[in-house]
């Protein structure tokens, strides 16, 4: 039964991992808390719907075309609503944030209605047992996804020369402009991961639950950036520990205190985790930021 | 190669140069000198592009480079070793190395580069793996130069080397600044320290409260009394 939980803990903090990479990755960036990213991930979620249901689209390409129209649609948002506020106060472009966010959940609302729409499952739903616990194929797919993902964003990030650069310009953005890095391109790329992820995690949590909705993205979005927090706002291992961290306490805590209390816990965990460490579990010590 | 006419720029509305001009020629290691806060380490970013001169020009090879980005400035050649050693603190040494070299594709030469880099700074090449934020204030020193010329500058900027730096080291260091030039690469460094600056250069520039005040050949300026007094504490 525990090691159940545990496993349906871990299925859902993987979602949370890969929604809390983009507010990490952009917050990195530019330090700003991108609040439309909860919208993002409620796009991906319909694009991948709409492309697996009405355009019948194998869902695969599908997963994968979502996650590129959620990464058009962030790099489309920061253009719009970050780029002329760059050098403004934090508060205007903190402002926009919200804005980009409220605009973007009406703009679905008005387009798709308030009524749930149903995700058929990808494939015949099979269940394996195992002696600790049970899983769907759909979980699988949801955790194998979730894992290669975070995979490969860790290679890019770590391996590849943009993701050095990515890793410089979060440093110090004179510095890394002074060795021929275009900080502008760097963002855009930042966003485009970023929300891809968003994107990906917005089709599964739909494949996962069968449900997307306009709104979708509130909960979820405050969990990823919780999650986020609670792991060390920037640090992109902090995500997806803190994105892990607060699926498993979520699960454990309907479980074990009351279903009721589900979303309580989150904010639990994140009281929790600041007041032992304000900078989040992996987070560095303000000071040295600078 | 360099050359800066009557600049003028500043930080918000507070004008720091007033009408700022000054060259660097081919293989020329020319000074920029002057006390604290007058305007040296202005002048290279607006160099570099940093800071958008509000008048006059800046050319490059006899391209107007005033209104560039940094980026577009880096791909012309121009390398800029900023002031107190801003290596990547939480990237290697060999990282930051690489992205000296970010704007080249040349892999091949690349590694060539690096492997000349090591040599150049032994002390480097046994901290590769090391994160640049931990290395001593030499080491970062070096680390800066170094990622500076993988890029294959064709000019290089340099902003006060010697800063916090103690004499032996200040000393290697000028060494190897010299040798970069005499490879062929034209070098204008910012300097508090004058004494070294125009032992080291072949021109230099005095600077007082954003304007150029003097310029002479190194030697002359050495033997200026009015340098001698202010600069060199004689
Ligand atoms: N980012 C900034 N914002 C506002 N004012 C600045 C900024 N940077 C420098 N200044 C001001 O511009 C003037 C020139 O500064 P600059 O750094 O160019 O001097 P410097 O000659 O390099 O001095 P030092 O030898 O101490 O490095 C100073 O009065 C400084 O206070
Ligand atoms: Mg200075």
């Amino acid at each position: 039964m525990f090691v159940q939980q545990l496993m349906n803990g871990l299925i859902l903090g993987s979602t949370y991992a890969l929604i809390a990479l983009g507010y990490t990755m952009v917050y990195g960036i530019i330090e700003l808390i991108n609040f439309a990213h909860g919208e993002i991930y409620m796009f991906g979620a319909f694009v991948g719907l709409i492309l697996v249901t009405v355009l019948k689209v194998p869902f695969f390409l599908a997963f994968l075309l979502a996650m590129a129209a959620s990464a058009l649609l962030g790099i489309t948002i920061e253009y719009l609503a970050y780029r002329p506020l760059r050098r403004s106060s934090r508060l205007a472009a903190l402002i926009s944030a919200i804005g980009a966010s409220i605009f973007l959940s009406n703009l679905a609302l008005l387009i798709m209605g308030s009524t749930p729409y149903n995700f058929p499952t990808p494939f015949e739903a099979k269940v394996y047992e195992t002696p600790f616990f049970i899983i769907s194929r759909v979980e699988i797919l949801v955790l194998l996804s979730s894992l290669l993902l975070m995979i490969a964003l860790t290679l890019i990030v770590q391996k590849t020369k943009i993701g050095k650069a990515m890793r410089a310009v979060a440093q110090d953005k004179d510095t890394a402009s002074l060795m021929g890095i275009n900080i502008n391109k760097i963002v855009t790329i930042t966003f485009a991961i970023g929300s891809a992820l968003g994107g990906a995690a917005g089709v599964m949590v739909g494949i996962y639950f069968r449900t997307v909705t306009p709104t979708m993205g509130l909960m979820p979005g405050l969990k990823g950036f919780v999650a986020a927090v609670v792991g060390g706002i920037g640090n992109i291992p902090g995500a997806m520990l803190g994105g892990i961290l607060l699926g498993i306490a979520e699960v454990l805590g309907a479980a074990y205190i009351s279903s009721q209390y589900r979303d309580a816990v989150a904010f639990a965990l994140l009281i929790l985790v600041l007041l032992l460490k304000p900078s989040g579990l992996l987070g560095k010590p303000v000071q040295e930021k600078v | 190669m360099l050359r800066v006419e009557n600049v003028s720029t500043g930080y918000d509305n507070i004008r720091v140069l007033h009408q700022i001009s000054l060259t660097v020629g081919e293989g020329e290691i020319v000074t920029l000198i002057g006390s604290n806060g007058v305007g040296k380490t202005t002048t290279l970013k607006t160099i570099s592009g940093l800071l958008k001169p509000t008048e006059g020009k800046i050319y490059f090879n006899n391209r107007d480079i005033s209104q560039l980005p940094p980026h577009e400035i880096v791909e012309l050649g121009i390398s800029h070793v900023p002031e107190g050693r801003n290596v990547f603190p939480r990237l290697t040494v060999k990282e930051n190395l690489e992205m000296g070299a970010y704007t080249r594709k040349d892999k091949v030469e690349i590694k060539k580069d690096y492997a000349r880099i090591m040599e150049l700074f032994p002390q480097l090449a046994q901290r590769q793996k090391q994160v640049a934020g931990t290395l001593s204030g030499g080491e970062q020193q070096m680390l800066a130069i170094g990622r500076a010329l993988m890029s294959r500058p064709r000019l290089l900027l340099l902003d006060e080397p010697s800063m916090g730096l103690a004499p032996l080291v200040v000393t290697s260091i000028f060494e190897i600044i010299k040798d970069i030039n005499r490879q062929g690469t034209p070098i204008l460094l910012v300097e508090q320290n004058a004494q070294i600056a125009l032992r080291t250069a072949h021109r230099g520039y005095v600077m007082e409260t954003g304007r150029i005040v003097m310029s002479d050949s190194a030697r002359a300026l050495l033997q200026n009394d009015r340098v001698r007094k202010t600069y060199l504490g004689e």
